[in-house]
């Protein structure tokens, strides 16, 4: 910890306090902080002058050791891609002087990530991407961890959802999907228990009136291809998992659960871009649902440690390889920091909680 | 043949020396991946996947299905020295290669594994090459019934191979079960048996399971048994390599068979794990002596080894047609295909060519490269059994800790691994099996899900397993094995009884 200390430029600790006026407690913490590293930062010059080079006090606090990015998912899935993407830009664009290490942590359903992060209270050389689990594995498992024993550093974007179904089944729009959908009950194919898949499934009951079984698989893709081959009706799958069915011919994009259409006009199949598909909205679904893609860290770090990742995150947003992964998705990419992000998450977390207290799935 | 022509062209890509390059390097790391317990061909790759951030598309899947190739390979080395299965699906190897270790054999069984992931990988890829299209849109006949179904042959046809009473047999897989539903229950998304404990909630990784139960086990019997390995007098010879040769097309037979199980559940797509049980159980049931398996015969390295190189091959077909991972480790690839700007799925054959045949000839030629790379080091490996016991054992001892350290990055995973080596330990002196648990262990999660998905979409009707022609006969092709142990018990009872009542025949085995 001092030895961390060390480098801090108190300049930046100021900016960073700036930025973040913070009221209550949380402000009085930082304020708290950056008087003590002043007085490090002092003793620290005539200590161990061979430690803090000038170049770095310049530049504020820098990871000196391998940081640990921890996703609380399987390899291979949404937010594993998504990590290692930026565990590549981070060192293709030499963004950050020690290296990056991705850690799957996806026991539980994440559990075992976010429990371990909350255990390493007050190390910066630790990240961890999330997904809507934040929410949901705490609520559904009665596991001891909520998004608030962390701190929330940015969010990366949003992933959509959309309602596929098979091509070749009869439903061209939403209002036709639902009037089959309360003559029979359908088979909604979706990943994981109790996660986002089917909390909007339980959203599409109370819109639509119609009851939906819901059959658990382990990953999306997987889902995606259930679907093709006719073993459910219906899948609420990320537009990166469907795309390459949709262009094939195979499934049929009924609507998507954002407020706004998607933003990509490119031409995907010979008739539609990402942009012809109605929103839930328009189609006469009072659904909407998104979900976090966002980068947090231990509680109790220091500020200018947050402020390190702010940056780093905000450096490799602006890559063009990041700029193709939003583009080959389709993500909502709006980011948020700070109050802002915080704000979102309490918003956030209160209509998981609502959702799923009225489906039954709270522990 | 349009599509001789398209790979010719893949070879030619494929020829550049920069990607021959990398096809050396991803083999060497393959196998080096291969032979640390623990570190499999998934963590390997994920672990390298951002260094191929920089490179083409085709380069990158060259080296990193090389490191697949290699990963493959190398399992089968620790299995066979010193019963240690390195990737989960060489388990089945050590029941037959361990025991071909102890009597000397060490280096015939290491060159009849490479030789046969070879054929088993082969097979796989000239099936890829030809039948790529008409065999992906079968694999979307698979929905959970059938994938139960695929399970359930894969349990049946591995019944009755235990060679310990068939009570303790059945202990030992209740046992697998048990472990195996430990944790996150995928189906109701609740925590299962974790009695609050946060190190609990991961479940029981298989591979830490099997690292203790076969590896530190081993190593304390030996330690009983007077401190040495028994298979130390092995004659290394470069010529057993010619010797093996000389003798495996004689299992032509085998192998064909066995390469059609591992292609079949490669696309299905179950993965190599189950494939090389199934292999290794339906080897044993249909050899005359079957009763000799598991004591040393080369069929049962052949049989395991073909079939999970041809599924983990073939495992790479659903990842590319349809998006579908059919292993770990083809999990990661696909990952790996978006990074690079490619999606995966149906379009990619058409849109990809270059990549779809660049990819395909380089199994080709890393399968070769792999085949040659690792039959040149069979007398190096077999030498290893040399080196004095109580220096291997420490090296061992401290290569499982990494291995079970780094499944999922857990210091209690290493406790767990030795009371898992005490309780090998102890069933072994019970005489319990522990192929059955093991099985039971790596399968019963993925069973019971199936299981409970079909349900789920049958209403709970168990007619779901008998709803079409595809699932019905896979269901009754497993019942027959299932079944068969007793007709056969009834059968020689009542020959046994016509025997003395007739004229006195010698009765076969």
């Amino acid at each position: 910890m001092i030895y961390l200390n060390f480098r801090r430029n108190p300049g930046v600790v100021t900016r960073f306090q700036d930025r973040n006026a913070m009221p209550g407690k949380a402000g009085m913490m930082l304020k708290g902080c950056s008087r003590r590293s002043l007085l490090m930062g002092a003793g620290a010059a005539a200590l161990a002058p061979s430690l803090s080079s000038p170049a770095l006090a310049q530049r504020g606090w820098e990871p000196n050791r391998p940081v640990q990015f921890i996703v609380p998912a399987g390899t291979g899935g949404g937010a594993d891609q998504m990590a290692r993407v930026i565990q590549g830009i981070v060192s293709k664009h030499k963004l950050m002087r020690q290296p990056m290490v991705v850690v799957n942590k996806a026991g539980g359903a994440g559990a075992e990530g976010f429990l371990e992060a909350k255990g390493a209270r007050g190390n910066p050389h630790m990240i961890v991407i999330t997904l809507s689990n934040l929410f949901t594995t705490p609520l559904a498992t009665g596991v001891p961890f909520n998004w608030q024993d962390l701190t929330p550093v940015a969010m990366l974007a949003l992933d959509e959802f959309v309602l596929w179904v098979n091509a070749e089944s009869p439903w061209k729009t939403v209002a036709e999907f639902a009037a089959a959908a309360k003559q029979e009950r359908l088979k909604l194919g979706g990943t994981g228990s109790k996660q986002e898949d089917q909390i909007i499934g339980v959203a599409l009951s109370k819109a639509t009136g119609a009851q939906f079984t819901y059959v658990p698989y382990r990953g999306g893709g997987e889902v995606a291809v259930q679907l093709v081959g006719k073993h459910v009706d219906l899948t609420v799958n990320n537009p990166i998992e469907a795309v390459t069915h949709w262009r094939s011919g195979a499934l049929r994009p009924l609507c998507v659960f954002d407020s706004q259409r998607l933003a990509n006009t490119e031409k995907m199949t010979d008739t539609m871009a990402w942009s012809d598909i109605p929103t839930a909205k328009e189609s006469g679904l009072d659904v909407e649902y998104l979900m976090l893609r966002g980068i947090f860290m231990p509680a109790g770090v220091q500020p200018a440690q947050l402020a390190f990742y702010e940056g780093l995150l905000e450096k490799v947003r602006e890559t063009p390889d990041w700029r193709e992964l939003m583009q080959q998705g389709a993500f909502n990419t709006t980011t948020m920091t700070g109050d802002t992000f915080r704000e979102w998450l309490t918003k956030e977390e209160a209509k998981h909680k609502t959702l799923m207290q009225e489906a039954g799935f709270l522990a | 043949m349009e599509e001789l022509g398209l790979l010719m062209q893949g070879f030619v890509v494929v020829m550049e020396p920069q990607n021959l390059l990398l096809m050396l390097v991803g083999i060497a790391l393959g196998v080096l991946i291969g032979v640390l317990p623990g570190l499999g061909g998934a963590n390997g790759i994920a672990i390298l996947l951002p260094l191929t951030f920089a490179m083409p598309p085709v380069s990158a899947i060259i080296m990193l299905s090389c490191i697949y190739w290699g990963a493959l390979f190398g399992g089968a080395i620790t299995s066979i020295l010193f019963n240690i299965p390195g990737e989960p699906w060489s388990v089945a190897t050590t029941f037959d290669g361990y025991p071909m270790a102890q009597q000397g054999k060490a280096a015939e069984a290491l060159t009849a594994a490479f030789t046969s992931s070879f054929v088993g990988a082969f097979v796989a890829i000239v099936m890829i090459t030809f039948i790529a299209p008409v065999i992906a849109g079968f694999a979307l006949r698979f929905g959970p019934p059938e994938f139960f179904a695929v399970m359930f042959l894969s349990f049946a046809s591995f019944v009755g191979m235990s060679k310990g009473p068939p009570m303790k047999t059945v202990c030992a897989m209740m046992l697998g079960f048990l472990l195996a539903a430990v944790g996150m229950d995928t189906v109701t998304g609740q925590l299962r048996m974790t009695f609050g404990s946060t190190e609990m909630i991961r479940g029981f990784d298989f591979l830490v399971a099997v690292i203790g139960l076969f590896g530190i086990s081993e190593i304390l019997c030996s330690i009983e048994d007077g401190l040495r390995f028994k298979g130390e007098r092995a004659r290394i010879d470069a010529r057993v390599v010619l010797k093996v040769w000389a003798s495996l097309p004689k299992h032509w037979w085998l192998a064909l068979r066995s390469s059609l199980i591992g292609c079949w559940m490669g696309i299905t797509p179950a993965g190599a794990t189950p494939a090389s049980f199934m292999s290794y159980g339906v080897a044993r049931r249909m050899a005359k002596d079957g009763a000799s398996f598991g004591k040393g015969r080369i069929e049962g390295v052949i049989a395991p080894e073909t079939a999970a190189h041809a599924a983990g091959t073939s495992a790479l077909l659903p990842m590319l047609t349809l998006g579908v991972p059919g292993s770990p480790t083809a999990a990661v690839l696909l990952g790996g295909l978006i990074m690079w700007g490619l999606q995966p799925g149906p379009m990619l054959f058409v849109e990809q060519k270059d990549f779809v045949w660049g990819l395909i000839a380089s199994m080709y030629l890393g399968n070769v490269v792999g085949l040659i790379v690792v039959l040149v080091a069979v007398p190096w490996f077999a030498a290893i059994l040399r080196v004095p016991f109580s220096i291997i054992a420490a090296i061992i001892l401290v290569v499982c800790a990494i291995g079970a350290f780094t499944v999922s990055n857990a210091e209690f995973d290493i406790t767990l691994m030795l009371i898992f080596g005490v309780i090998g330990y102890v069933l072994k002196k019970l005489d319990y099996p522990l192929a059955p648990l093991v099985l039971a262990l790596v399968l019963g999660d993925r069973t019971e899900e199936a299981f409970r998905q079909s349900l789920l979409i049958s209403q709970g009707s168990l007619g779901v397993f008998f709803s079409n022609w595809l699932v019905s006969s896979i269901m009754a092709l497993g019942f027959a094995l299932l079944l068969w142990p007793v007709v056969s018990w009834v059968l020689e009872r009542f020959n046994a009884h016509r025997s003395r009542t007739g004229p006195a025949l010698p009765r076969g085995a």
